[in-house]
């Protein structure tokens, strides 16, 4: 394969590490940004329980990410978490915070320990979920990168209104998600609250959503500048919304399955479109065009890119095979037992 | 301060918080294979109920060993930009060959671990027992890889880079295998790993040897004492052969670092130093016990032969000597005492002599913290001897390639300022995180294993005196293969 073939593969790949992390951590974030709506310490660790075996095995979605970006796409690795120095470091602390919470939670009995460690899961969801969205929208607007692929600005800069708008339809979309997502895990009492809990967060979605979109076309005219070169791109958008359309009406035929899977393919359809409106860049510079990171000034080289491809074809029918077999003997309604949290 | 300076305080302070907990998950995995392995073979509950002691001690570390690695592997990016640059054609790929090949592993079937003692059978169970415990080794070889690449490159050529006009450098693949297998890595994976056995044992031996001096959960302690024992003593042994090798590697590979490790401030004989307070400016060990030529020995089989001192190195190259001189001396120091105690309770294993000795156990509950010194002093010693390089220079088929200096592998874009925000808030984080992570292994710990199968106190109403018979017997006997045939029989519910 020549080496830009390969740098398109690797940003293929790249997208689907993303989206299989969104949509698997997508619903962990969702369950967590749920929990409070628990009100027995029964009902809390049944929420907690719905995720405890898997959320770590997602999580690593995200750092296989990482590793992966780091090897494809060093210059834009370097580049994208130097220039969002403190928000990373918040969603670390969001990350490590929510692993904790979930962890000592159990581990004690005492109600200001539970609380204390309720209020960090939620909090730390809600953090990690927002500040993805943050991120996506500043590299959707573009970031001050310079000739040295270099991003100087603060934090106070990058919660601009566009990049705070998708950090919420972010958060509202994970939570839709794993609303979905504790449906299919809850029964009896809970399960109808959180049926109420799906209802109103596909509210707030669907707002969010419209008002995005039509920010996003009048902010952002690049995000649809390659539709214009690649129609069949349409495709993209009227699946999403035919997914988004499809949640309720799968709620109301009583079909929570197809409704999971419609909110997966609606992660999955942003995912696309916003790697559909920065390609080919990785970084759109907003000082000047030319100074953009794309895919093939910021990649590795030919061989790295082609030991990388075998490594992943090595490893992933591997990785399948693993997910397959811990989501099937974890299947089913969630169960309380001595091992639980 | 500056961004250099914080930034290395950052990441010290990161990496190390980080390695409290993935030597325990290493070591720990092995012994749980062992017990599990055991109740497999002989289907005796109490073996089970051992390993599901051990399985809730091992989720917690786990759990924290995950939270802080992905801080590291942020890091490289949001603190050491250029040097990601540098070295991300080369160091990428292994981190990405982590995730796919060990994280997903290890996470993987943690949660069969964990949470399906109910779902699974004890075979399947087994298996994911044993994954992860593979899938954490794993993961050791492709972070020791990065690290050894960074201390001893090959594989690989620097090439100019050019991105809009901006001239660089930067290190891409030649070989891959070159690159894996460089001349430091097989001989520092088995070190570490060697490491992290080393703690499981002591770690287990720890616990164990509490419960004996309280009198509680004597059959398990009794148990599991006996393996962390053997765990420890095999692999101290091995630490000595392992570790021996790589002092000659390094002295191949990297001399500064050993004239580093060992003072050795002028090209000459080398004595090696039992301890010493090197002083940089006088250039000399002061207050050292040292055993004359044994350096020149050890490297090159001869008392006179001379060794590469700092003095061969121009200053801007040299590492600093007092913190690698240290470090390195506290971890061989601990090695050999390892060695002397752990090789010297073996014999009093016959007739549970071990159990009885008070004072030898009181040893044991504190020896773990020796284990946990023994490998971050093994990590410092390294990592500060490495310096001044981030990626050391060398000399690929006759060619010289530049290094990397640690000082050029900053961000640009980072601020002292942001690098002080972060440290006080990993600062902060982690103070709680260890606090919480002793509570919680405390209560652990004083909980103790379920027993209801193995010991008295759950026995079944009119069987407890026949149960308090057999484990007096067995605590009489004190042999574990006696113990093991009794309690199953009173045992069983
Ligand atoms: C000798 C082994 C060793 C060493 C030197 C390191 N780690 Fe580590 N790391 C592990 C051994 C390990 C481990 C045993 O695999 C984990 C899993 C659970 C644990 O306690 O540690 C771990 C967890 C872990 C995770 C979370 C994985 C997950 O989500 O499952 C990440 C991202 C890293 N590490 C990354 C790093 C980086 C970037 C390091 C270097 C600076 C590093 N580790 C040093
Ligand atoms: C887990 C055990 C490890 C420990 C305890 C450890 C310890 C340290 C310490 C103390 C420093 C600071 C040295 C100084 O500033 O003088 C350092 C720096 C560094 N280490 Fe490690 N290290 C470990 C593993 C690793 C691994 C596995 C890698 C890479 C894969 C790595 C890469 C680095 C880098 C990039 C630096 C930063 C630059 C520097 O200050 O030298 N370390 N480490
Ligand atoms: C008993 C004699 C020992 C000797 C002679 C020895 C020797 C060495 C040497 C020369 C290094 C530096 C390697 C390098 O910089 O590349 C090293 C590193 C290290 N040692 Fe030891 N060691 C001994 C015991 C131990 C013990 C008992 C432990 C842990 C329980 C330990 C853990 C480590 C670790 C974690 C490292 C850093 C990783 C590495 O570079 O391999 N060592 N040791």
């Amino acid at each position: 394969m020549s080496h830009d073939t390969l740098a398109l593969v690797w940003f293929g790949l790249l997208g689907v590490l993303l989206i299989g992390y969104t949509i698997l951590d997508g619903f962990d974030l969702g369950v967590g940004i749920l929990h409070p709506i628990a009100r027995s310490d029964r009902d809390r660790r049944v929420i907690m329980n719905s995720i405890g075996p898997i959320w770590d095995g997602n999580e690593v979605w995200l750092v296989t990410f990482g590793g992966a970006m780091f090897a494809a796409f060093p210059n834009a690795y370097a580049t994208v978490f130097s220039g969002f120095y403190i928000a990373f470091m918040l969603l670390l602390f969001a990350l490590i915070l929510r692993a904790v919470s979930l962890e000592f939670r159990s581990k004690a009995e005492h109600k200001l320990w539970r609380g204390v460690w309720d209020t960090g899961f939620f909090a730390s969801s809600l953090l990690a979920a927002v500040l993805f969205g943050v991120a996506g929208g500043n590299l959707m607007l573009g970031l001050p990168l310079d000739d040295r692929m270099v991003v100087r600005q603060s934090v106070f800069e990058q919660l601009g209104p566009y990049p705070v708008l998708v950090g919420v339809l972010t958060a509202l979309l994970f939570t839709l998600h794993g609303a979905i997502y504790l449906y299919l895990k809850t029964e009896g009492e809970l399960q109808q609250r959180v049926e109420r809990w799906i209802w109103r967060a596909f509210g707030l979605f669907l707002v969010a959503y419209v008002l995005t979109t039509m920010f996003t076309l009048v902010k952002v005219p690049r995000a649809v500048q390659n539709f214009e070169h690649h129609p069949w791109l349409w495709v993209v958008p009227v699946l999403n919304v035919l997914a988004v359309a499809n949640i309720p009406r799968a709620m109301f035929q009583r079909r929570p399955l197809y409704a999971f899977l419609s909110s997966c393919a609606t992660i999955a359809a942003l995912a696309t479109l916003f790697a559909a409106a920065i390609f080919p860049n990785l970084v759109p510079s907003t000082l000047d065009p030319a100074w953009n990171l794309t895919i093939y000034n910021a990649r590795s080289s030919h061989k790295t890119l082609g030991i990388m491809l075998t490594i992943a074809l090595i490893g992933m029918p591997f990785v399948v095979a693993y997910s397959t077999i811990i989501h099937w003997v974890f299947r089913g309604k969630v169960r309380l037992d001595h091992a639980s949290y | 301060m500056d961004v250099e300076v914080l930034s290395r305080l950052q990441f010290a302070g990161t990496v190390m918080f980080h390695y409290l907990f993935p030597p325990l998950t290493i070591g720990l995995g092995l012994v749980m294979v062992i017990i599990e392995g055991l109740w497999l073979r002989t289907r005796d509950e109490s073996w089970k109920h051992a390993a599901q002691f051990w399985t809730k001690i091992f989720a917690l570390n786990f759990a924290l060993g995950v939270s802080t690695g992905i801080v590291m592997e942020f890091e490289f990016g949001t603190n050491w930009a250029a040097y990601s640059r540098f070295v991300g054609d080369v160091f990428g790929s292994a981190l990405a060959a982590e995730g796919i090949f060990a994280f997903f592993l290890e996470s993987g079937f943690l949660a069969v671990l964990v949470f399906g003692w109910d779902r699974v059978g004890p075979r399947m169970h087994f298996f994911s027992t044993l994954m992860v415990f593979l899938g954490s080794c794993f993961s050791a070889v492709w972070i020791v890889v990065a690290n050894s690449w960074q201390q001893t490159p090959a594989g690989y050529h620097i090439v100019p880079t050019e991105v809009h006009g901006v001239p660089g450098l930067r290190a891409e693949v030649t070989d891959f295998w070159a690159m894996v297998f460089n001349p430091s890595s097989v001989d520092r994976l088995t070190h570490t790993l060697i490491g992290a056995m080393i703690l499981g044992g002591f770690f287990v031996c720890s616990v164990s040897a509490w419960y004996l001096l309280r009198g509680r959960h004597q059959l398990f302690a009794r148990r599991s004492f006996t393996i962390g024992l053997v765990v420890a003593a095999v692999f101290s042994v091995l630490a000595l052969v392992s570790g021996h090798d790589q002092a000659e590697q390094v002295s191949r590979t990297q001399p500064a670092k050993l004239a580093a490790f060992e003072g050795h401030f002028q090209t000459g004989p080398a004595p090696l130093y039992l301890f010493g307070w090197p002083d940089e400016e006088a250039r000399e060990v002061r207050h050292g016990l040292a055993l004359p030529g044994m350096l020149s020995f050890l490297v090159h089989w001869d008392f006179d032969a001379p060794v590469t001192g700092l003095n061969a190195f121009p200053p801007e190259d040299r590492p600093r000597v007092w913190v690698p001189f240290q470090a390195y001396h506290l971890m061989v120091g601990l090695g050999t005492l390892f060695i002397a105690l752990s090789v010297g309770t073996l014999p009093l294993l016959r007739h549970g002599r071990v159990f009885r000795t008070r004072w030898l156990l009181w040893v044991y509950v504190f020896m773990v913290l020796g284990a946990f010194a023994a490998n971050h002093s093994g990590w410092v010693a390294a990592e500060t001897g490495r310096q001044p390089w981030v990626v050391y220079p060398s000399v690929q088929e006759g060619v010289a390639m530049p290094g990397l200096r640690t000082s050029d592998g900053l961000s640009e874009a980072v601020t002292a300022e942001q690098v002080l925000a972060s440290i006080v808030m990993f600062s902060l984080i982690y103070l709680l995180l260890f606090a919480v992570w002793i509570y919680v292994l405390n209560n652990k710990i004083q909980h103790g294993p379920d027993e209801r199968a193995s010991e008295p106190g759950a026995a079944p109403p009119g069987g407890g005196g026949f149960l308090v018979a057999a484990v007096e017997r067995a605590a009489k006997a004190g042999s574990m293969t006696e113990a093991h045939g009794v309690a199953p029989a009173g045992g069983q519910p």
